[in-house]
């Protein structure tokens, strides 16, 4: 394991590239000091003060890279869920209807593959992928570099679609405009509950696969209380991405809120 | 799995000061986790177990102290404890509170010969 960042080595260090680049391997930058070791003789204890946040490197850069969202007029998304809630397909989705309307550029992040890049290059908007090898999120840095690959427009929205994790992603603020967390009917409506910290931090809630609510014991009212209880700011989008039942509503949300 | 990520910032924040000093090891360091920020202690240990080898926190000590949890009810102003994300206003029974206290995740300070 790298001793700097932690990273797992080559095979498994970061990597961010676009549908059809060879895959690079884009290695942190790791800060080196340089500087010479003097002697000196410390006989006694000395306390230094630090006071400072763990997360401020992160926090800091997840700061600069919303200063940059904002000169540039981009509404941006951390998009959130477990594995399987239907992130993918919601963009994939969002993008053939309104991808006229709204320009849309898309972040996708996952431990391995290109996978979903390639759905959301298919489904015509420009994407980037972050693989994060072990890693189970995303972070500003990722962010950062990748937004540097995707070169995008002023007046756009960017949605950030973060690694499939209930648990991890929720600490780690990307710069984001807004953040999205997504729960579908066969998840069990005490996710929120069960999960509060990623509930806690996000802005809206869309409830997926709706569809599906004929064959399920999921009360949509009971998830909605739940999470209420977590974040009393959260809204709601129930939706089927796969019928389109509800999804005007996601679309007005994003249109909306773009132009705030 | 993210507190490897957090143990390998503690020890990038304490070799920015101890590079600063000139300092080569660290005795002590001191580092406050709320109880509602996220992050799993016993698992911090861990990871900061693996995280500091070969590095100026090797052979510190290290304080873990745990920072207790308050909200304040935004209905009747209410300050109470808590111990996780929600929790009910003892006072008027509403969820809706703001955390005022708990959240901490920061490296205090450190000793350094």
């Amino acid at each position: 394991m790298c001793n700097t960042c932690g990273c797992e080595g080559k095979d498994n260090s970061i990597r961010i590239n676009k549908p059809g680049e060879e895959s690079n391997n884009t290695q942190h930058e790791h800060e080196h000091y340089h500087h010479d070791h003097h002697d000196h003789s410390h006989s006694h204890k000395t306390e230094i003060k630090i006071e400072q946040d763990i997360l401020q490197k992160n926090n800091l850069l997840a700061e600069r890279n919303r200063g940059y969202f904002e000169a540039k007029n981009i509404f941006a998304l951390n998009l959130v869920s477990s594995p399987g809630s239907g992130k993918t397909s919601l963009l994939e989705r969002t993008i053939k209807d309104i991808g006229k309307e709204l320009k849309l550029y898309i972040i996708e992040g996952d431990q391995q593959t290109m996978n979903d890049a390639n759905r959301i290059n298919k489904a015509g908007a420009p994407v980037v992928q972050i693989n994060t090898g072990n890693g189970c999120h995303l972070d500003s840095e990722m962010i950062q570099q990748g937004v540097k690959k995707l070169e995008i427009e002023d007046n756009s929205v960017l949605v950030i679609e973060n690694v499939g994790n209930l648990v991890c992603p929720s600490m780690f603020d990307l710069g984001e405009s807004k953040r999205v967390v997504i729960i579908s009917v066969t998840e069990g409506e005490d996710k929120p509950l069960k999960y509060p910290n990623m509930f806690h931090s996000s802005d809206i809630c869309i409830i997926n696969k709706t569809d599906l609510l004929p064959y399920v014991d999921f009360d949509v009212e009971k998830c909605k209380e739940y999470a209420l209880k977590v974040n009393h700011h959260l809204e709601f989008i129930e939706i089927s991405v796969k019928t389109g039942e509800g999804i005007d509503k996601w679309y007005s949300w994003l249109k909306n809120h773009k132009a705030i | 799995m993210h507190e490897l990520s957090i143990a390998t910032n503690i020890v990038e924040i304490v070799k920015e000061y101890t590079d600063k000093e000139k300092a080569s090891s660290v005795n002590e360091i001191t580092i406050e986790v709320g109880i509602v920020s996220g992050i799993v202690v016993h698992a911090l240990e861990f990871a900061l177990e693996e995280a500091v080898k070969d590095t100026v926190l090797q052979n510190a000590k290290i304080n873990i102290l745990e920072i207790s949890g308050k909200a304040k009810c935004n209905k009747c102003s209410h300050i109470f404890e808590i111990n996780e994300i929600y929790t009910q206003c003892p006072k008027c029974l509403d969820f809706n509170s703001d955390i005022i206290q708990g959240k901490e995740l920061k490296v205090k300070s450190i000793i350094i010969e």
